[in-house]
């Protein structure tokens, strides 16, 4: 088992044993004996990026869309600091990560040399944890515990940061060992039975109950999904969810409320207020979703199922904690569910679900179309009836497209939409579909974009066509940074500052430029003709689709407002509905 | 909206911290590995939390495992954050709050530099020998006492020197353990 091998080799071999078959770097001086060893082997491919923040992003997708930890190599210094947003990123939607930086020699450290920063201090606060590996026998323990670390527990990225001296030095690698157990780190896994008891019990009486689920059940596997399918049969009780939990449930499901939070639909954030019982699994009571604290679902009793003990009541305060993997507890309550009961509980909550249909009946989503401008949430109901009926991964950019995608655009996979939800990165979704097609080479992958958005990583269009990736970026061309715009309309008495894309690249020739294909559209009747010549062409698509400049993303819960105080889309006068206090708040 | 809430700095308006802000000493094990106390640090000041007293030193030199006392003042919702975030961390073995958990003794050493003459300088040593402050330096216009004992007990010696000729004092922070036979 012991082989003498180079530290820069310990790091391939052990990618390789971790079952690592895609990377995404950049090299640079403190990582060459790793790009040396990358030469020398074939079983992990490299994509070789444009920028280090592509490559966080790209490890996102990859991992989000398959389940399997997204891996990162770059260089000291410049290559460290680029990583941080998309470290951060992860950090912030729970995404399992490795990345691996180089640093200059262990002698060189604190020097001040060419190329050093403080990799583990700029990013301790960045990852879930994070090394410093200064002895080349401590390097096989370290890749294999990082793995460990990112993808166990609540899943995150971890850093470990390589000298350049280790990298050459020679030492013994070791295989990754099962079974043993880590000192200070062993995250919980099955919930407490007890409570899981109570929970059922809970359920079993409950008139008004909703599920509030999570990225958790999307980081916990496809099992989690499917228990979570079975569970929602099983008692018949209306299901939300999170930004980050989308896909979880089928949308296409009558027990499917539509998202819920700032942008949610009015029968999601209603229920949400007005439920006895809240069933939230793998959901972190964010701000985004609570809306004002103290007015939150005041007449409800709460389960909070979460597997980061941490999570448990930092926001709300909860009735019944249950910690542990999503997937596993849903699995519990499943089997003692069927001990109790073999009816859903569909009659017994029927005045419930009757005042949810009232809710639904509002019709919050609506908008009003128009057949001169193309509206955005009309390109994104026409691109997903365009795509529906295929295999289609989502990923997006940060803003009003991201809401309008989240609204419009239906899923009933898990792993299928790929969003920044935590930190709200813009510029997330390029990099991130060119991920999702490194790990699903013949999917569907369509980055749902801004204009804003798209431009701060759009050099990794040129990643996107020299690996044959066909990834489409359609850009929902608005000419404003529109979410800014709308909080300036809100707040701001439409004075709009510096949320005007000026200067805009003409998005077709820029395509072209980079050796993709460019279309525009600006027609609402062209518009299902274009959307299918984005489809046809195999290869790199940006859609450059122009809609109507000033629209609205509703409903909308304003800052320091209650579920029940949401902005509908038929609101005259939204300049004045915040008042000073809100006006304090993001 | 209601007049007594306050923006929280976040989105919302947060409800005014039920109960009032607490001192409680806290205690964790944790592997003794470079940039642990960073870890820690970095973590209270990343969320607003507030540290009293720090101390840290390796206490079990084979296993590498350090114990730090920790001296904080938070309201009991943010306490149980505190102590949830610490467990978080990778390194971090074991979090125990000794003041809930009561019956614990907490000692801080402190190193207290006093000059003076003529009568003042007696009364010095008087109050010094009334606290078993030790002399442990001495010159004819001075002295550095080192006295041991409960926060409390040092910050009384100390406002005694003061009129007496304080000149400085250095303290060590509150190293803390739990009273009868069972460990940590």
């Amino acid at each position: 088992m012991a082989e003498q091998m180079t530290g820069a080799e310990m790091v391939i071999q052990a990618l390789q044993d971790q079952g690592v078959e895609h990377i995404f770097g950049y090299p640079g001086g403190a990582v060459l004996p790793m790009y040396d060893a990358i030469f020398q082997q074939d079983k992990i491919q490299h994509i070789l990026v444009r920028h280090e923040q592509g490559a966080t992003h790209m490890a996102e997708g990859y991992a989000r869309s398959t389940g399997k930890p997204g891996v990162v190599l770059v260089t000291s210094g410049p290559g460290a600091t680029n990583a941080v947003t998309g470290l951060t990123d992860a950090l912030m939607d729970s995404i399992p990560m490795v990345c691996i930086t180089g640093q200059v020699a262990t002698t060189l450290i604190g020097s001040d040399a060419f190329q050093e920063c403080d990799t583990v201090g700029i990013t301790r606060s960045c990852t879930k944890h994070n090394y410093l590996v200064k002895r080349v026998e401590d390097l096989p323990r370290v890749l294999h515990e990082a793995f460990m670390i990112a993808t166990t527990g609540r899943p995150g990225p971890v850093v470990i940061d390589i000298p350049k001296d280790v990298q050459f030095a020679l030492g013994t690698y070791a295989k990754p060992s099962f079974g043993g157990q880590h000192t200070s780190y062993n995250p919980a896994r099955e919930g407490d039975i007890e409570a899981i008891r109570a929970a059922v019990d809970m359920m079993l009486k409950a008139e008004r109950p909703v599920f509030y689920t999570g990225g958790g059940v999307i980081n916990s596997g496809p099992e989690a999904s499917e228990n979570l399918r079975e569970l929602a049969e099983l008692t018949g009780f209306p299901v939300t969810s999170t930004l980050m939990g989308l896909g979880a449930f089928p949308a296409s499901s009558g027990q499917w409320l539509g998202m819920l939070g700032m942008h949610g639909t009015y029968e999601a954030n209603m229920a949400m207020h007005d439920c006895d019982l809240m069933i939230c699994i793998g959901a972190r009571f964010d701000d985004r979703i609570t809306g004002r604290i103290d007015a939150f679902s005041p007449g409800s009793r709460k389960i909070h199922v979460d597997i980061d003990l941490a999570s448990i009541n930092k926001n709300i305060m909860v009735d019944l904690p249950i910690v542990g993997d999503s997937g596993l507890v849903m699995e519990e309550m499943i089997r003692i569910w069927r001990t109790r009961t073999n009816e859903p509980r569909t009659e017994a909550i029927r005045p419930w679900l009757a005042q949810i249909d009232k809710w639904r009946a509002v019709n919050s989503l609506a908008f009003t179309n128009s057949d001169t401008v193309i509206k955005p949430q009309f390109a994104i109901q026409r691109l997903y009836q365009a795509v529906r009926d295929r295999d289609v991964y989502i990923t997006t950019e940060v803003g009003q497209h991201q809401m309008w995608a989240a609204q419009h655009f239906h899923f009933d996979k898990p792993n299928r939409w790929m969003t920044s939800g935590g930190l709200g990165t813009m510029g997330y979704g390029l990099p991130a579909a060119v991920g999702v097609q490194v790990a699903h080479p013949d999917a569907l992958v369509i980055d749902i974009a801004g204009e804003a958005s798209v431009q701060m990583t759009m050099q990794e269009m040129s990643t996107a066509v020299q690996y044959n990736l066909p990834i489409k970026v359609f850009i929902l061309n608005n000419e404003y940074m529109g979410m800014v715009r709308q909080w300036q309309e809100l707040l701001h008495g439409g004075r709009y500052a510096h949320s005007y894309s000026e200067s805009l690249p003409d998005f077709v020739k820029l395509a072209e430029a980079f050796g993709g294909k460019g279309i525009r559209c600006s027609d609402p009747a062209a518009l299902d003709g274009a959307i299918q010549e984005m489809l046809d062409y195999d290869g790199p698509v940006l859609f450059d689709c122009r809609v109507s400049r000033e629209e609205n993303c509703f409903p909308m819960i304003p800052s320091g407002k209650a579920h029940n105080e949401m902005i509908l889309p038929d609101t005259a006068d939204i300049g004045n509905i915040i008042d000073e206090q809100g006006k304090m708040l993001v | 909206m209601k007049a007594n809430l306050q923006p929280s700095g976040s989105v919302y308006f947060a409800p005014p911290e039920s109960g009032a802000p607490e001192r409680h000493t806290l205690t964790v094990l944790v592997e003794n590995e470079p940039g642990i106390l960073a870890r820690i640090a970095g973590l209270f000041s990343a969320r607003g939390y507030n540290i009293d007293s720090l101390t840290v030193s390796e206490t079990e030199h084979d296993r590498h495992r350090s114990r730090i006392t920790i001296v904080t003042i938070a309201s009991p919702k943010v306490l149980q954050q505190i102590k949830l975030q610490l467990e978080r961390l990778v390194p971090v073995h074991r979090v125990h709050d000794l003041t809930e958990e009561g019956k614990s003794l907490e000692r801080e050493l402190a190193l207290v530099k006093v000059s003076g003459k003529g009568d003042a300088r007696i009364e010095t040593l008087r109050l010094a020998d009334a606290f078993r402050a030790q002399v442990v330096d001495a010159s004819t216009e001075s002295f550095v006492f080192e006295v041991t004992g409960k926060p409390a007990k040092i910050e009384q010696f100390i406002a005694l020197m003061a009129p007496l000729g304080l000149v400085e004092v250095v303290r060590t922070g509150v190293a803390a353990i739990s009273r009868g036979a069972e460990g940590m």
